[in-house]
């Protein structure tokens, strides 16, 4: 195939970086929800590496997009990169990339301003991410005939494996967190136990 | 202007990151949770006060101007 | 529909004229009569809430007893949906007067008066008024009558004997910050004579504005103020985290005045009788008279109507003097001061403040000297455990340690060294450090208990215990809440 130029490598070339990184700082959020730690750092650098990731990321997604763009071999308009299913050259897949791009803005712009919204509707957004990685998981492999087999498929089901047994490990969390109004009662039958001996002063009288 | 930190105590949810950045004027009680100098911030912390509530995860942590 | 019955009755005195003669803003009830004399005021003495006899009273008794209701500026009726046309209208009502002009010459008289919140935190209620008053837009009022300490009765018991003089402060203070929607929450459980009331004040048109009436659950924290508003928008009645303030910020983002349904009562008679009237009582920093739920140690519990700095040795009769070993002054919330001694302090903040005590929901129980205080004060701390909303931190872990320990100090045996240090530093941990005051107020309960029950902690340390009776003496409510629904 003639007229491959350095544009259409260094596209997917970043494009495989960036699933990388987005494969991180998603396992990287989880932790950061159930309050994980990586060993030997502080509490902080599970927040930091998840947040500043998160930015390197989108960066080499600008990357990503940008040299795809450019690139002459196929006819790419920039605003297929933010508007789904706009471009003529993979329709779909291209456009998959695109929902998932506009889910990472959002997130992106909502946690910048952080400070100033309320609490419940930036969580909402970033909530989004679950939605976010496996589209960027589905474009990755569909738009890109390298990914669909060879070493670079196996990176790929590498990531969705890590991300499934993170996943698991967030939902046994969940699963084990009682709801609020169940809270109350084990932690007064916890304790109850450990300091009465006498049947009849239980913490349910 | 000298502001003050405050807790939202319903948000926090006891991940501890405020009293890493800050410990100077949050500690953590034997359960984890974040008890908060209430006096204002020293204008010599208030970076390192803005940074701390910039990373709470559970967007729990405020500077509030001193009312 | 009952007009006003101007016969002095025999504990009444005439006075002399004050400013507002209530019949002067010329609204419709007053059927027929253009012109009124006076009405005569009531000399300023108890009872001044409960009706005598002590029996529900119908609003035609209570229109009788008190008066018109008396509102200061001219009646709106467009805010009605129900509107008919009734002969009762006088011609000088303008029915296309749409501005709603409130008048907020009550929220000065209250302000002369100085009345204080009935609802257990005291605060000048001319204020909270004026917050509201001065707010731009909607405006929402509730009366609050969940009474959701369990040892109080004294709101059941003015809802059950005058709940037309609670409607009225309701309604009068709706126009005072003008609040075109009222809400009225209830304890859970029966209320027949309050909605009795609300209808026949509906049959009769007194009222400018609906009220809607809520049941709260029966959960302890029912009652705060935001978790009132939690529950009016449909939500539990789960406290929130407080800034804004619901005087700024409540119900649908609208400022709401939420006021306990004894001070409502409160300022309907004022907007009767005058700030000097309401004055004539109590003492000069504390004015008026309040309701107190008054658990004596070997008679029947009672609510009374006393003078604000009355002697606790007038409520409290012999008995307790003799009897009791420590008084619950307050309520749950509260503290426990010893006795014989509290006999001697006064019914104000004032004097009871430097015994670290408050006046909070009323509640003055004298705990009888055969009963165990310590397996009374751990019982409640275990039921003020159970009840924490368990969305803060400290309290969901604080409280229910500070139960289990002090239900351990409360059987006769020797306890762990650690134990009273543990209760002392989780109290102090909780302090002000959850989104209500529950974890304070427990923790203010708890350390009161171990101050004025300490000799029969070192008495239990020795594996004794001078109890006789193992009766519990306070009521507490049954069933811990598990469920989401538990709050709703």
């Amino acid at each position: 195939m003639n007229g491959t130029t350095a544009f259409w490598y260094a596209s997917r070339a970043t494009g495989i970086v960036a699933l990388l990184l987005l494969t991180v700082v998603f396992v990287l959020g989880l932790l950061v929800t159930r309050q994980g730690r990586l060993p030997g750092l502080p509490r902080f650098a599970v927040t930091s590496l998840h947040r500043n990731i998160s930015l390197l990321a989108v960066a080499f997604v600008a990357v990503h997009v940008l040299t795809a763009v450019l690139d002459t071999y196929v006819s790419i308009p920039l605003a297929s990169a933010v508007i789904p299913f706009a471009s003529g050259y993979e329709r779909f897949w291209l456009g998959l990339g695109a929902i998932s791009l506009d889910l990472m803005l959002a997130m992106i712009v909502t946690s910048l301003l952080r400070g100033r919204l309320n609490r419940i509707l930036w969580r909402a957004v970033h909530l989004l991410a679950y939605l976010s990685w496996p589209v960027a998981l589905a474009h990755s492999i569909g738009s890109s005939r390298d990914l669909q087999h060879g070493w670079l498929l196996d990176l790929a089901v590498g990531c969705a494996l890590v991300v499934l047994a993170a996943m698991i490990w967030r939902l046994a969390g969940a699963v084990r967190q009682l709801p609020r109004a169940a809270r109350v009662a084990a932690m007064m039958t916890k304790h109850a136990t450990t300091r009465s001996h006498n049947p009849r002063e239980s913490a349910a009288r | 202007m000298a502001d003050t930190l405050r807790v939202n105590p319903i948000a926090c949810s006891g991940h501890g990151v405020c009293a890493e950045l800050l410990p100077e004027l949050i500690d953590l009680d034997e359960w984890g949770y974040p008890i908060v100098d209430p006096h204002p911030v020293p204008p010599a912390l208030d970076p390192e006060a803005r940074r701390a509530v910039a990373a709470c995860p559970a967007l729990a942590l405020r500077l509030l101007k001193r009312p | 529909m009952t007009t006003a019955v101007n016969e002095p009755s025999a504990t009444r005195h005439p006075h002399p004229t004050w400013p507002y003669a209530p019949n002067e803003a010329g609204h419709a009830q007053q059927a027929g009569h253009a012109q009124q004399a006076p009405q005569a005021r009531p000399a300023p003495t108890l009872p001044r809430l409960l009706p005598t006899p002590q029996k529900p009273e119908s609003l035609r008794a209570h229109l009788t007893r008190l008066g018109p209701v008396p509102y200061r500026s001219r009646s709106n009726r467009t805010d009605r949906t129900d509107r008919t046309d009734r002969t009762d209208r006088t011609d000088r009502t303008d029915r296309t007067d749409r501005t709603d002009r409130t008048d907020r010459s009550l929220i000065a008289d209250i302000e002369a008066a100085g009345l204080t919140g009935r609802g257990g935190a005291a605060f000048p209620v001319h204020r909270k008024l004026a917050v509201v008053a001065n707010a731009r837009g909607r405006k929402v009022i509730v009366a609050n009558g969940a009474e959701s300490e369990p040892a109080s009765h004294k709101d059941a018991v003015l809802l059950r004997l005058a709940p037309n003089l609670v409607l009225d402060g309701l309604h009068l203070a709706a126009e005072a910050i003008g609040a075109r929607e009222a809400h009225l929450y209830l304890h859970s459980g029966p209320n027949p004579e309050i909605l009795r009331a609300l209808a026949e004040r509906s049959a009769a048109n007194l009222d400018r504005i609906d009220v809607t009436v809520t049941k709260a659950p029966p959960r302890f924290l029912a009652g705060q103020e935001t978790a009132l508003v939690n529950r009016l928008s449909g939500g539990p009645a789960l406290p929130m985290f407080a800034p804004p303030r619901v005087s700024e910020r409540g119900l649908a983002g609208a400022p709401t005045l939420v006021q306990n349904v004894e001070t409502l009562a409160h300022l309907a008679l004022i907007a009767r009788y005058g700030p000097q009237w309401f004055r004539a009582l109590g003492t000069g920093a504390e004015p008026g008279s309040m309701l107190a739920t008054i658990y004596h140690a070997a008679a029947r519990p009672e609510v009374v109507e006393a003078g604000i700095g009355t002697p606790l040795s007038t409520l409290l009769n012999k008995d307790d003097a003799a009897q009791a070993q420590a008084l619950l002054v307050g309520g749950f919330h509260g503290t426990w001061l010893p006795m014989p001694h509290a006999a001697e302090l006064t019914l104000d903040n004032k004097a009871l403040s430097r015994h670290g005590a408050a006046l909070g929901a009323g509640l003055l129980a004298a705990l009888p000297a055969d009963r165990c205080g310590l397996v009374e004060a751990a019982r409640i701390t275990r039921y003020l455990a159970a009840e924490s909303a368990g969305q803060c931190g400290p309290c969901l872990n604080g409280l229910p340690r500070m139960a289990a320990a002090l239900t351990d100090l409360a059987r006769p045996h020797r306890p762990d060294r650690q134990t009273r240090a543990d209760i002392e530093r989780w109290a102090g941990l909780v302090t002000g450090r959850g989104a209500c005051s529950h974890p304070d107020g427990t923790a203010r309960f708890v350390k009161s208990a171990l101050i004025v029950f300490a000799p029969e902690l070192a008495r239990h340390e020795r594996g004794r215990c001078s109890a006789t009776d193992p009766r519990p003496f306070l009521p507490l409510p049954h069933g811990m809440p598990t469920t989401e629904e538990d709050w709703t």
